[in-house]
């Protein structure tokens, strides 16, 4: 569904406009893209190195290969997966093979990293890239040896004909590895069968780990440059809208090291109100600006909280007309006035912080009349343009640099934090190091949106399902940062399909309707983020829980219940090349996850499993997951105890298994900490949680016992950073009510809300 | 004027006493391993050692480790190579990797308390460290696999 974001990913990389160059480099051979016409113009000039296309990988005189990635590094080790990628195909030595975290320019097309879809948009390309390298060092390699290129192989950094090799460092010194390859030569290079795969799918040590073990990780944090001042904000009472009155700094004169405060004129408005206060240390700028008084005039978020969001949504809700419809098969209205009986349910998630360890920060200055930014960065296309609003200067004119991010999880997928620090660095014209506090972090960020849905389903007379609607409002993260890339819904809307897709899944309901709403209170009182996973994190909770609320209306077994739905006819037949199987695999993965768990088997008092399962993030990349938690209730105080979480997942290949595994674990404690422990609410313009003394992700005692397991399969990769974080809460709402009876309908599930139940 | 030794080095800081230690050790002495999280000792991404004992740097004020020893991350081990580094890379744990400094300090004091620890005791010890990327699973076995097969020596050396 999300196809828009792979359409612009696409678009920079696209095989059928641009072609495949390798060429002799000062230090190697470089292996790049570029367009037709760069191609057209610049390849006869090229050897005199004036020329750059973007350069996907180098190999240098000693057999160096340096994989470029444009993807930021946050945990999920994805430059070792797309370099393994790129190395298998190129049949490289492993041992020889590194990365590099690029910079912005403007050569490497759009640099965005979310939505889970890294391996999977970028495998076609890097395996297509490592294949095109290798055909040319073979057939270089083959002169060399002086046979004809048929008779060599490639292995292991070398082009072997029988007990004779040459080694691509050798190729690299004494080779020609001129060569292009036009579009459709390139898109006819095939790409490897599963069976001759070396490296994708067997175990590799991430290259980012050993500096993570030692504090050699540069994080945008430990950004330094002579002669930086440090900041940190005075955060305006509300997002919009906010003023400066006056700023009283008496007090703060009384700090050593503290300069002084500068109110930010901000051109692209992203920080409307912000008071920098600036020191010579950073504590001295925490206790300086503790000390600064700011009076604002403020923004009408200050009369807006939580509730009134959720209630603005109901409202939506309850008026048939508005909002992007994705869905809306003909018969829908009929179905439900001849339906024998109905089932209506309102689902209610509240507000996530993200709380990514390392606090957003950026180091701004300007340097041989660049702008240079140092920051740990998802998503440096989209914030560049509105560093070149703030700044009142050409993109050209700006550059950011990569750090390690300190999570990501989707905060950092917005830059605004960016913003202040350029604008002060002009404003001032030396290098500003901006660092928020963990409660100026938690106030500026863009937290997940409370949200409110509402689904309907009709029943014929023989208890066959015959339709289902589904209607959802929230606030909009991309409607509020990123409305270009908003797709249209069929009723011509714009609509943000992050803060949709999980609705519209692979169940067969007869007639179904899917209509997404715009909450415009929380997009005007807050800037509504990306948090990891986005819109499945409400929408999987609301169907989830509600398949199990019908399949407890007609009496059936959760599991047989949603099984038979998944019978993988008409529109969830899937297709190729990513949804192979469709509905089914959907199937496969639930009941291989019951069985596991044991399904069915006795339990203590007050404990139960509790069935979840979705297709990941969109349709066009289905992720197929699915979840059963144990769970004891306390009836007494009404704590729920998670015993045992069994997640099974088909992601198809896996090109870095252990990174995998990795990603769903942490996916699947990060959806069990979103339904138990944390969640907050908007309370006159602000987050109430401002730090994580109140604010209480899972630690490590919270754990309960995982057992994790992958479908073996070799369909092509799928993304894997957020599937699994959607089933969790659903999984336990449903072993809640096997244990106990009572059904829970808003996330987070609190004791006193179980509690409450129990004594209704 | 506070003295103190970090990682064997003897260093003269002339800051205000009530400084926190964190920031010290970061932008004045240049060991950016130590990581800033919350501010109010919650999370656990700035413990160091003082005196072999795991502290929360970003409460700690430098006029009261005048005099300590005090280890960072960068000087747990001259190599990388303590056990639980070399677990920590065998079993793959650090994801964003923020935290682990933190994680493995207080898990090398942990070692020190209770050279073979129950889940108990990494439970009771390991709660003040936040992993926002829940690497959990993996920093138990980590422990674990340290425990079982560091010498004591290198654990306590």
């Amino acid at each position: 569904m999300v196809k828009f974001l792979h359409r612009t990913v696409d678009d920079a990389f696209s095989l059928s406009r641009r072609s495949f160059l390798i060429s002799v480099a000062g230090t190697g051979v470089a292996f790049g893209f570029a367009p037709m016409k760069v191609l057209a113009d610049a390849m006869p000039a090229s050897p005199g190195g004036a020329f750059e296309p973007s350069i996907w990988y180098k190999i240098d005189r000693e057999g160096i290969v340096t994989v470029n990635t444009i993807r930021a590094e946050m945990g999920q080790h994805i430059g070792t997966a797309l370099a393994r990628t790129l190395a298998d195909e190129l049949e490289a030595d492993w041992n020889n093979v590194r990365i590099s975290a690029v910079d912005t320019d403007p050569k490497w097309g759009v640099m965005m990293t979310g939505g889970s879809n890294s391996v999977f948009s970028d495998f076609p390309v890097f395996s297509r890239a490592g294949a095109a390298g290798r055909i040319a060092l073979l057939e270089a390699g083959a002169k060399l040896l002086g046979v004809p290129a048929q008779q060599c192989l490639a292995r292991n950094s070398s082009i072997v004909v029988g007990n004779r090799s040459v080694s691509y460092a050798e190729i690299v010194r004494r080779g020609d590895l001129g060569r292009s390859f036009a579009p459709e030569e390139l898109a006819r290079i095939p790409i490897k069968l599963p069976s001759e795969r070396r490296l994708i799918g067997y175990r590799a040590d991430a290259i980012d780990i050993p500096a993570k073990t030692n504090g050699t990780t540069h994080y945008g944090i430990d950004a330094t440059v002579d002669g930086m001042i440090y900041a940190r904000p005075k955060i305006p009472p509300t997002r919009y809208g906010s003023r400066v009155r006056w700023i009283d700094d008496s007090d703060a004169r009384k700090i050593k090291g503290y300069i002084k405060c500068i109110t930010l004129e901000d051109p692209s408005d992203t920080v409307p109100g912000w008071v920098m206060v600036l020191a010579t240390s950073y504590p001295a700028a925490i206790r300086a600006a503790d000390l600064v008084r700011v009076e604002w005039l403020v923004g009408d978020a200050v009369n807006v909280s939580e509730q009134d969001i959720l209630d603005h949504g109901s409202k939506q809700i309850a008026e048939p007309n508005g909002g992007a419809l994705l869905l809306d098969d003909p018969g829908l209205d009929a179905a439900f006035r001849g339906a024998k009986s109905t089932l209506e349910r309102t689902y209610t998630t509240n507000s996530v912080l993200h709380a990514q360890l390392e606090p957003v920060n950026a180091l701004a200055f300007e340097k041989d009349g660049l702008f240079e930014i140092h920051t740990g960065n998802q998503w440096q296309s989209l914030i560049l343009p509105v560093l070149a609003e703030a700044l009142r200067l050409p993109q050209e004119k700006i550059v950011m640099r990569t750090y390690s991010i300190g999570g990501g999880f989707g905060r950092r997928l917005n830059g605004d934090y960016a913003v202040p620090a350029a604008l002060a660095a002009q404003a001032l014209g030396k290098p500003v190091k901006l660092v928020l506090t963990r409660p100026d972090d938690m106030r500026f960020d863009s937290f997940r949106s409370p949200s409110v849905q509402m689904i309907r389903m009709a029943f014929s007379t023989d208890g066959k399902i015959v339709a289902m609607e589904h209607h959802a409002s929230a606030g909009w993260p991309t409607a509020v940062m990123a409305p270009g890339v908003m797709p249209k819904a069929l009723n011509n809307v714009p609509y943000d399909p992050f803060s949709i897709t999980g609705a519209d899944h692979w169940y067969n309901v007869g007639a179904h309707r899917v209509r997404a709403l715009s909450n415009g209170l929380a997009n005007r009182s807050f800037r509504p983020g990306w948090l990891r996973s986005v819109g499945p994190g409400w929408t999987n909770w609301a169907v989830e829980t509600f398949m199990d609320e019908a399949a407890q209306t007609v009496g059936a077994d959760p599991v047989a219940f949603r099984v038979g739905l998944l019978d993988g006819s008409g529109r969830n037949a899937g297709s190729a090349p990513n949804a192979v199987g469709g509905a089914k695999r959907q199937a496969v993965v639930l009941q291989r996850a019951v069985q596991k768990a044991g399904w069915g088997a006795v339990l203590p008092k007050d404990t139960g499993l509790g069935v979840a399962t979705t297709f990941g993030q969109e349709r066009g990349m289905p992720t197929w997951s699915a979840c059963v938690a144990r769970v004891r209730v306390n009836r007494g105080n009404g704590a729920v105890t998670v015993e045992k979480l069994t997640i099974v997942v088909d992601a198809g290949t896996l090109v870095h298994p252990d990174g995998a595994l990795a990603q769903v674990e942490g996916s699947i404690l990060w959806g069990l900490s979103m339904a138990l422990y944390e969640g907050t609410e908007f309370i006159a313009g602000q987050v109430k949680d401002t730090n994580l003394d109140s604010y209480t992700p899972l630690r490590i005692g919270d754990v309960p016992e995982l057992d994790v397991e992958f479908i073996d399969s070799a369909e092509p990769p799928v993304g894997l950073g957020e599937p699994a974080t959607t089933i969790v809460a659903p999984a336990i709402g449903n072993a809640i009510f096997a244990a106990v009876g009572v059904r829970l309908r808003r996330l987070p599930i609190r004791p006193a809300a179980v509690l409450n139940a129990l004594t209704l | 004027m506070t003295s103190f030794h970090i990682n064997g080095r003897p260093v003269a800081i002339n800051v205000e006493e009530d400084t926190p230690l964190l920031w010290v050790i970061r932008d004045l002495i240049g060991l950016t391993g130590t990581k800033f999280g919350c501010g109010i000792g919650m999370c656990g991404a700035c413990t160091v050692h003082v005196g072999g004992r795991p502290t929360r740097s970003c409460i700690t004020p430098i006029g009261a480790v005048a005099g300590a020893e005090i280890t960072t991350i960068e000087g747990l081990s001259l190599t990388g190579q303590h056990p639980l580094q070399k677990a920590w890379i065998d079993l793959q744990v650090p994801q964003c990797g923020y935290c682990q400094a933190g994680q493995i300090m207080q898990a090398a004091s942990l070692l020190k308390d209770f050279p073979t620890p129950s889940d108990q005791d990494i439970d009771a010890v390991m709660t003040g460290n936040l992993c926002r990327c829940m690497t959990y699973v993996r920093i138990r076995k980590a422990i674990k696999q340290a425990a079982a097969e560091a010498p004591k020596a290198a654990i306590n050396g």
